[in-house]
């Protein structure tokens, strides 16, 4: 920011004495116009690039960190949590409950994390109001079961390797339309590198597009 | 320095610029949108853990199996259950609207009372001991024959318990609304006897001869014979539907033949006389014909000929015969009565007379025909412990036959023979013809209880309102009825805690009990009422729970079964429309629109076609031939012998002339905004006709006139 203010004082100095050096009155006023111009640019430009994203987004930290790395070498895997109901339906985020398994509100190991997890939710029967990453609008219908088992698709396709992750990174809320960033995706131009970069409509029709030759209709995913 | 108008404009061209090429522009505009389509004031249901679990809907006799969708527990969505043996995964409008029923406006949030002619909530303890304390005194005073009860339908475990109750009380003056089931139930009784029920294998059946039975229009259980209509054209099957409009079952039919309205019995008596002219009934069957059948074979030959027939009910003599001979031929006919949904007031004259067709085509107890059933046995009640009071109180003569029929008892005595009256489940001063009648009756008892969920118009008379859980927030036994081939009696569970301060309808009658203490609590010692299921089902109970259901007949009944043709064979009276107004306005079952109990969920409501209400606006449907002056869509005024109300017109080619039509179970004045004061309520416009013979009101339709506002 303040490199942004010193440009700015800098430039409008620097116009002032072009234009006070002996020109017509018009060169004055362009060169002033042309120095305006740039400043204006400027402020606009790195605002766009480096402070507009900064604005829209919220952080949010999660209740407690959660070690996705510790959890896999105990569990074995990432369906002792996540799992598919036998409906077809994905369990999601796991229940308190379901911790229970393991858990109990005495803590297991005297990380502070741990301490939180079972004064805080086991002990009072509580839910973990966790922020979701990867939570898709209400208007969204996305069946688990048909990517997973009909097209046998790997967990990390959509959701990269979370499993390696030891640290919980903050949930960033976009606070116009109160969704996670990680569905526009972190880049803020929505440019990709990786699949689960980016968790937009575009992206499901393309991988759609790849996978069956056809984008789907509306109502497979609008319900 | 001199900052001028170009200066302006280089900071104005390069503040666009730099946004230009930054990625704001791009960025906001989709979330903008995205943000138009997530308003932050429009509300969302919270997310949560999604399950489902199933249950039965008792929102009418269909008893279809349901899928309820949650959240966190929460019901969100309702969907038919699949397979389920009634509805195959199929579900109604007013099924899905279901959950609109929890947290309806109307709905009665704990116990209430009348204090100078408002209610007040007050707590379950004091509304019991209130109710057994003014019960208690009719007992005291040996008069325990003075309490009525009212109930909706008499089958399973909770009617069971008001029987109980009433039995154990010492009164005969149980009574149930009139439906399908209860009419069916009627007509078996007298052709066959006691203890049956009759079923319709509309299924395999390859002629259907349907006296106005609403197939697709709510019948029956609605979604089982909306389902079998659909599949009907690849079975070939023929439908010939005979009634004064085209509805939609009529519209989707082979062939509708229009007839003059109230006149389906005599229809149905001359067709019986073809049959048995022309020797077309079938002589092995006959084997059991009993009790008659010489005296009614020659009476309708005598009274209903061809050509008297055909003059009364307005169809060629042609006609009546070719359709009687078709169905007579047909391998698997079956002939259905029962008009619209076959509720209310109907006659057991054409009732009796359509099921004859069905005995003289021998098609009964075969498949694709009619089944005389034994009436559904599951429930094992103890017997009632009765006192002396109550030995006394039950053996009085009932006062009697019919809710209408006590209403006139009521109206024509100076003091209420009822002292006390319980209503279950039913709304008899909506529901049934000529309401302001039967509410001034209810005046003059002296207590009335309404066990209900609802504050609907028959709740707004009582003195005490106990409110009832509704079907998905209790656990009962919902037995399938009216007409289907088999009989599913299905458990219907708790889906949520009760959103209000309700119980289960079988725990207010145990409540009720042990308050009046003695005899009465001894009578009801469960725990629960969920004790009492367990035990009262004991024979079903295990599969009930595991499966969800339990199918009671899945063979065909036995084979042979006696008919008495001594009602038919005196020619009882066809009760015809009082007046002598130029119109008959008929009643007309609209799906869409449930005419009893509960009222339609503000979602059906919002599903009424224009053309028959908009916004408060009731219309009523007349053929262009007989509207004279009137104008399509123009105001005008229907007069009855019963009463006056302003109407909207309809222009419909499809309805008889000199017929005029009207959906019935509109203009409710319950306490609900979404549902309240939209439309006129047909019922106020016919007076009852009580046809001597069953004691039930018969009357279907009534003389009207029409004229311009
Ligand atoms: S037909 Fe009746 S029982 Fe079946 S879903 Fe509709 S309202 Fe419920």
């Amino acid at each position: 920011m303040s490199e942004i203010e010193n440009k700015t004082e800098h430039g409008s100095m620097d116009g002032a004495t072009a234009g006070t050096a002996g020109d017509p009155k018009n060169d004055t006023g362009l060169g002033l116009g042309v120095i305006f111009f740039i400043v204006a640019f400027l402020i606009c430009f790195l605002s766009g690039w480096l402070l507009f994203p900064k604005l829209l987004y919220s952080k949010h930290e999660q209740p407690f960190n959660f070690d996705h790395v510790l959890h896999v070498e105990e569990t074995g895997d990432c369906e002792s949590c996540h799992y598919l109901r036998e409906d077809g339906t994905f369990s999601g985020i796991p229940k308190t409950e379901s911790c229970l398994d393991c858990h109990t509100d005495e803590p297991m190991g005297d990380t502070k994390d741990e301490a939180i997890f079972a004064g805080d939710y086991v002990a009072k029967e509580q839910e973990v109001p966790w922020y979701v990453y990867a939570r898709q609008p209400d208007c969204v219908f996305f069946s688990h079961a048909a990517h997973i088992n009909a097209a046998g698709m790997d967990c990390k396709s959509c959701h990269g390797p979370i499993d390696e992750t030891r640290t919980s990174r903050p949930y960033e809320e976009n606070k116009l339309t109160g969704y996670s960033r990680d569905i526009w995706g972190k880049n803020i131009w929505g440019i990709k590198k990786n699949s689960w970069d980016r968790m937009k409509m575009n992206d499901c029709a393309v991988c759609h597009e790849k996978e069956t030759g056809h984008k789907g209709y509306c109502f497979q995913c609008h319900k | 320095m001199k900052v001028d108008r170009r200066s302006f404009l280089g900071l104005g061209i390069g503040a666009v610029a730099g946004i230009a090429i930054s990625p704001v522009g791009a960025k906001l505009t989709d979330d903008f949108s995205i943000w138009t389509q997530n308003w932050p004031w429009t509300p969302v249901p919270p997310d949560g853990e999604v399950s489902y679990d199933r249950t039965v809907c008792h929102l009418c006799p269909g008893a279809c199996g349901i899928s309820v969708r949650k959240i966190d527990g929460r019901p969100v969505k309702i969907e038919g259950l699949d397979p389920y043996p009634v509805n195959n995964g199929g579900v109604c409008l007013h099924g899905i609207a279901g959950l609109q029923y929890l947290y309806d406006p109307s709905r009665v949030k704990s116990p209430m009372k009348k204090v100078n002619n408002r209610f007040v909530p007050i707590s379950w303890d004091e509304a019991l001991t209130m109710v057994a304390d003014r019960l208690g005194e009719l007992r005291n005073d040996q008069k325990p024959d003075t309490l009525a009860c009212i109930t909706g339908s008499d089958q399973g475990s909770v009617p069971g318990l008001f029987k109980h109750f009433m039995a154990a009380f010492g009164s005969p003056n149980y009574l149930t609304m009139p439906d399908l089931e209860s009419w069916l139930v009627r007509t078996a009784k007298t052709l066959h006897g006691d203890a049956y029920t009759l079923g319709f294998d509309i299924d395999h059946s390859d002629f259907i001869l349907s006296f106005g039975a609403g197939l697709i229009d709510g019948w029956g259980s609605p979604v089982a014979c909306i389902q079998t209509m659909g599949n009907r054209r690849q079975r070939q099957a023929t439908l010939v539907q005979i009634e004064p409009r085209l509805s939609n079952t009529a519209a989707s039919a082979n062939q509708w033949i229009p007839i003059n309205p109230g006149t389906e019995a005599d229809l149905a008596m001359g067709m019986c006389a073809v049959l048995l002219k022309e020797n077309l009934f079938d002589p092995v069957f006959a084997q059991g014909f009993k009790g008659g059948f010489m005296r009614f074979t020659a009476m309708v030959q005598k009274e209903y000929p061809l050509d008297k027939v055909a003059g009364v009910t307005g169809i060629s003599a042609a006609d009546i015969q070719k359709t009687a001979v078709a169905f007579a031929k047909a391998k698997m006919p079956v002939a259905l009565p029962g008009k619209g949904r076959g509720e209310g007031a109907q006659n057991l004259k054409e009732f009796a007379a359509v099921h004859t067709l069905n005995c003289l085509s021998g098609n009964v107890n075969k498949q694709g025909g009619t089944f005389v059933k034994p009436l559904p046995k599951y429930l094992n009640f103890p017997d009632p412990v009765q006192d002396a009071v109550a030995l006394k109180g039950a053996a009085a003569a009932p006062l009697a036959g019919s809710v209408q029929e006590l209403v006139t008892r009521i109206d024509k005595s100076g003091e209420s023979p009822v002292k006390a009256l319980l209503v279950y489940n039913a709304n008899p001063c909506f529901a049934l013809n000529d309401p302001s009648r039967i509410r001034a009756a209810f005046e003059k008892i002296p207590f009335k209880v309404c066990v209900t969920s609802f504050m609907d118009e028959t709740a707004m008379v009582s003195d005490v309102i106990l409110p009832v859980s509704t079907f998905l927030e209790r656990m009962e036994d919902v037995p399938s009825k009216a007409g289907l081939a088999a009989t599913v009696v299905g458990l219907s569970k708790p889906m949520i805690k009760p959103v209000f301060n309700t119980r289960s309808p079988g725990d207010v009658v145990i409540g009720m009990a042990r308050a009046l203490g003695g005899d009465m609590a001894k009578n009801f010692a469960w725990d629960s009422y969920d004790a009492c299921l367990e035990q009262v089902t004991a024979r079903i109970w295990g599969p009930l729970v595991r499966k969800g259901h339990v199918v009671l007949s899945e063979n065909l009944p036995a084979g042979s079964v006696e008919t008495d043709f001594e009602f038919l064979a005196q020619n009882p009276e066809t009760v015809k429309p009082a007046g002598d107004l130029e119109f008959t306005l008929i009643p007309i079952d609209y799906f869409r629109v449930p005419p009893t109990v509960p009222a339609p969920s503000p979602f059906a409501i919002k599903t009424v076609s224009d053309r028959i209400l908009k916004g408060t606006d009731m219309f009523v449907e007349i053929n262009p031939q007989s509207a004279k002056n009137l104008k399509d869509g123009g105001f005008a005024t229907l007069t009855t012998p019963a009463g006056s109300v302003p109407v909207r017109v309809h222009f419909n080619d499809g309805i008889m002339p000199g017929v005029i039509g009207m959906v019935k179970g509109l203009g409710h004045t319950l306490d609900n905004k979404y549902v309240s004061g939209k439309g006129v309520n047909i019922n106020a416009l016919i007076s009852p006709k009580i046809e001597p013979d069953s004691g039930m009101d018969a009357a279907f339709g009534i003389k009207a006139g029409i004229s311009k506002a």
